[in-house]
């Protein structure tokens, strides 16, 4: 999952390589090693019930990292996701509840499908805002999607006036009932939001590493300027990421309103924060150019069960704060040893090389 | 040598070995600096000039062998030790701060500062005014560095160096990105520091210029020393022989194809400079298939400028180009890729790789689109091509999926046009393609040139190398000041015709200009 290359174990003679094997593996280890900790630690903490219920908490923070991932990965941040999660609940509760009033004595109400639809498309649509504000209009992405982050935060707010939007089941006689399929719902045993997770992830992964538009992701958090030379969108692609980040945020926006069946306009709140931390920890670099999908999910898996496990031994959230923090440093610092140490591994094999 | 009984002897190098980490970059080298002389260091890329170079400067501390300053051994253990010892050093890549301005890059670790320890601008200015002036660059001081052309660039690194009042000063490359007069400009300074008793060591590349102002010569391969002279004993061929143990051509022969019918014009492009006046000045001119134009210029002249007109890097650049008699309306580079324009720029590190992704990525990336199938990369397909490009090129990778950046300079440089022939162009516009680049490696370019225009290419290229451009060019273009100033068939071109024509541009004084913006 997180991508060793060949190269790595071919030279695998030297102690070297040994150490960088372990190294660029670290997120998979750690994620072992917080699997086996809480194991012991914790009862019931293998119990199948409790896996799909970390599971699914895990799957909300994972979709926003991969959008984060992609988003860092050109060089940019994005801070707005916690904020577009809200919104987009408030607007799949707003549909289900109101519909849409158009003032001359008739209101439409759509079904569950296309209020999903109509949700998506509000988070696409503010990521193509995100992405406008900083190709268009040469805002810094931290600005820009700051900006957005209050802005969509404020709208969530006005919406309701601060109120939740209660009681989400619908009426039968309206065709909006059965909100609740995707937050509760089951296939084949396992909840549906997982998945979603599984066919976006395998898109997202299959996009990075095997489309052009991925190759161009990468190329623009390398050298913007050579990608501009090489012929490179380098605004789509920017847009792009953009709005695959607010499509994420949208998807964890309508699960949560449909666990809940309910719909909270301070959801969401600080979310930004634990996806930027997923994806660091599963190797991306913020300097971009650098990441993988599936180190980001296995990042975001580190931290969900290290958040859940430690709930479950009683360890005060407090603690649960400076664990959380302590981890993303040391993950950052043995990213760092690891480049230093490649650098020493590629100068050996090129010595051999002649 | 009878080097034991010299009194000019400044600095000498003992036996100095540097092995990093598996890799020995210097073996036993035995080196001498004498004072009041250019002391010349020449070898190929990775020859271990640099590394010898940052050893004397404190940079790197060596394996083994001993440092003898004035005679008694020394050890630097930082660049800050060699600097208080009397040793500076300008650096091949520039090290500079971009946010800065020029005052405050030359005199950056030292600043002048009054009795609060507060800095005095006004003094920095003033000092740094007397160094610009000599160097005569039309450089202010209070420029932010970032928006000076790499030249300039170059010339601030100089003038940093020079302000340390250094005894021993080290220039590594100091005239890759400097024009003609410019060149000029800097061997005076280098023979008034000659004068003063100053020690320099200069390495380059570009051996007329060594032969000219060298007064002892050391050649490096492998990181051995093969060969130390008084340069008045030398010439190029002994130079070229010690450099890589054979004598070799420079040039690939033109092989006397006829060129075909026009494959581009560009009709009165304009570019208007930031600061007024145009960069790019009404410009004209049409290229047949097979034929390699080169674009004689100095610095500033307007070259790369124009490339970037034709590649529709500007959006706010006026005229019009025609490839195969039909014009060219995309104006995005993206597109003007697709109709069969390709740039190799000037600029190897910030245009032209992406330096943390690998060879066969850098290699695909203008062309991906030619791999795909729906939306799929098609793996086979861009390894095959992948490993087409390595053989044709000559590229010396162990392993197309190893990181560009662990390349030689002339490596690195063939992945960039690697990635520019793999879009198929029609047109090749290539910006100074021999810089900063070894020998063996810019005859496998010029190599590749001659080869691409016999299967029909038009080549622009552009330099500043006189040399390079009559030995190469079918037709050569002359550009001074963003205005075309000559156009000769290679029959009737002397070198002499160009310099005159590439002064042209400023006016009815020749020469007078140093620099391109007035």
């Amino acid at each position: 999952m997180t991508d060793i290359p060949a190269k790595a174990s071919v030279a695998s003679a030297s102690n070297g390589s040994v150490l960088l094997t372990l190294m660029k593996a670290r997120t998979f280890i750690a994620l072992i090693a917080v699997l086996i900790f809480f194991s012991i630690a914790a009862p019931n903490f293998l119990s199948a019930a409790n896996l799909i219920l970390m599971s699914k908490h895990v799957a909300l923070n994972a979709f926003l990292a991969m959008g984060m991932t992609f988003v860092i990965i050109t060089g940019g941040i994005d801070l707005s996701v916690g904020s577009i999660v809200g919104l987009c609940g408030m607007v799949a509760g707003y549909l289900v509840l109101n519909g849409i009033d158009l003032q001359v004595g008739y209101t439409i109400y759509f079904n569950v499908f296309e209020i999903a639809l109509i949700t998506l498309a509000v988070g696409i649509l503010i990521g193509a805002v995100n992405g406008l504000l900083i190709t268009r209009l040469n805002v810094a992405p931290f600005i820009a999607t700051l900006g957005v982050l209050y802005v969509a935060r404020g709208l969530a707010l006005l919406s309701s006036d601060g109120r939740t939007f209660p009681n989400l089941v619908g009426k039968p006689d309206l065709g909006t009932t059965g909100f609740g399929f995707l937050g509760a719902g089951r296939l084949l045993g396992l909840p549906v939001s997982i998945w979603i997770l599984v066919v976006v992830a395998l898109g997202a992964a299959y996009l990075a590493k095997y489309t052009p538009l991925g190759r161009h992701i990468f190329a623009v958090g390398g050298n913007e300027r050579a990608a501009r030379i090489s012929g490179v969108r380098v605004n789509m692609v920017k847009m792009f990421v953009y709005m695959f980040s607010g499509f994420c945020a949208a998807v964890v926006g309508l699960i949560i309103s449909s666990e809940l069946m309910a719909s909270h306009p301070a959801t969401g709140e600080s979310f930004e924060l634990n996806a930027i931390a997923a994806a660091v920890l599963g190797g991306t670099s913020m300097s971009g150019g650098r990441g993988t999908i599936g180190g980001t999910i296995v990042g975001a898996f580190v931290i969900g069960i290290l958040s859940d496990g430690l709930v479950m031994m009683g360890v005060s959230s407090f603690w649960q704060m400076v664990i959380k923090g302590l981890v993303i440093i040391v993950a950052v610092v043995v990213d760092q040893a690891q480049r230093r140490l490649q650098s020493r591994v590629t100068l050996m094999q090129m010595a051999k090389a002649g | 040598m009878t080097a034991a009984t010299d009194h000019d002897v400044i600095l000498k190098l003992e036996d100095v070995s540097k092995v990093y980490s598996g890799t020995v970059a210097v073996k036993r080298a035995n080196f001498e600096v004498r004072k009041g002389a250019v002391n010349v260091l020449v070898g190929e890329n990775g020859a271990g000039k640099s590394t010898l170079m940052k050893i004397i400067a404190g940079v790197e501390q060596p394996t083994l062998g001993r440092i003898l300053l004035d005679g008694e051994e020394v050890s630097f253990s930082s660049s800050g030790d060699a600097v208080n010892r009397g040793i500076g050093m300008v650096f091949q890549e520039l090290n500079l701060f971009g946010n800065l301005s020029v005052a405050e890059n030359i005199f950056a670790t030292r600043e002048i500062t009054n009795r609060f320890g507060k800095i005095d601008s006004r003094e920095q200015e003033r000092r740094a005014a007397e160094f610009l002036e000599r160097l005569q660059a039309g450089i202010r001081p209070d420029m932010l560095v970032e928006d000076l052309r790499i030249g300039q660039q170059q010339l601030v690194e100089i003038a940093k160096a020079v302000s340390l009042d250094a005894r021993i000063l080290i220039m590594d490359e100091p005239t890759s990105a400097l024009s003609a007069a410019e060149v000029e400009i800097l061997f005076k300074v280098i023979a008034d520091l000659k004068a003063r008793g100053v020690a320099i060591v200069y390495i380059s590349h570009r051996l007329e210029e060594l032969i000219r102002i060298g007064d002892t010569i050391t050649v490096l391969r492998d990181g051995r020393i093969t060969g130390q002279e008084k340069m008045k004993n030398v010439d190029t061929q002994w130079i070229v022989r010690q450099m890589i143990g054979s004598d070799a051509k420079d040039f690939a022969k033109a092989d006397g194809h006829v060129p075909g019918e026009e494959i581009f014009r560009a009709e009165d492009i304009c570019l208007p400079r930031v600061t007024g006046g145009l960069a790019v000045d009404h410009v004209s001119l049409s290229l047949r298939a097979g034929e390699i134009l080169g674009i004689y210029g100095l610095m500033g002249a307007g070259r790369s400028e124009l490339f970037d007109c034709i590649m529709g890097r500007h959006g706010h650049a006026t005229g019009a180009i025609f490839i195969a008699g039909k014009k060219v309306r995309e104006r995005d580079t993206a597109r003007r890729i697709r109709r069969g324009l390709a740039l190799i720029p000037e600029d190897r590190q910030r245009e032209g790789l992406v330096s943390i992704l690998s060879v066969a990525s850098n290699l695909t990336l203008a062309s991906l689109s030619r791999f795909v199938r729906l939306f799929h990369i098609s793996g086979a397909k861009e390894n095959q091509a992948v490993k087409q490009m390595v053989r044709e090129l000559a590229i010396k990778v162990a392993d197309p999926a190893q990181e560009v950046s662990s390349l030689s300079g002339g490596n690195q440089q063939k992945v960039v046009i690697g990635k520019a022939l793999l879009t198929g162009p029609k047109v090749l516009l290539m910006d100074e393609p021999s810089r900063g680049i070894d020998v063996g490696a810019k005859a496998d370019v010029f190599r590749t040139m001659r080869k691409l225009s016999r299967d029909g290419l038009g080549i622009l290229f552009a330099t500043s190398d006189l040399d390079e451009v009559m030995a190469l060019s079918d037709r050569i273009a002359v550009m001074s000041n963003g205005k075309l100033t000559g156009m000769f068939d290679r029959a009737e071109a002397t070198e002499a015709a160009l310099v005159a024509a590439s002064a042209l541009g400023h006016g009815p004084v020749p020469h007078a200009e140093s620099h391109a913006h007035d």
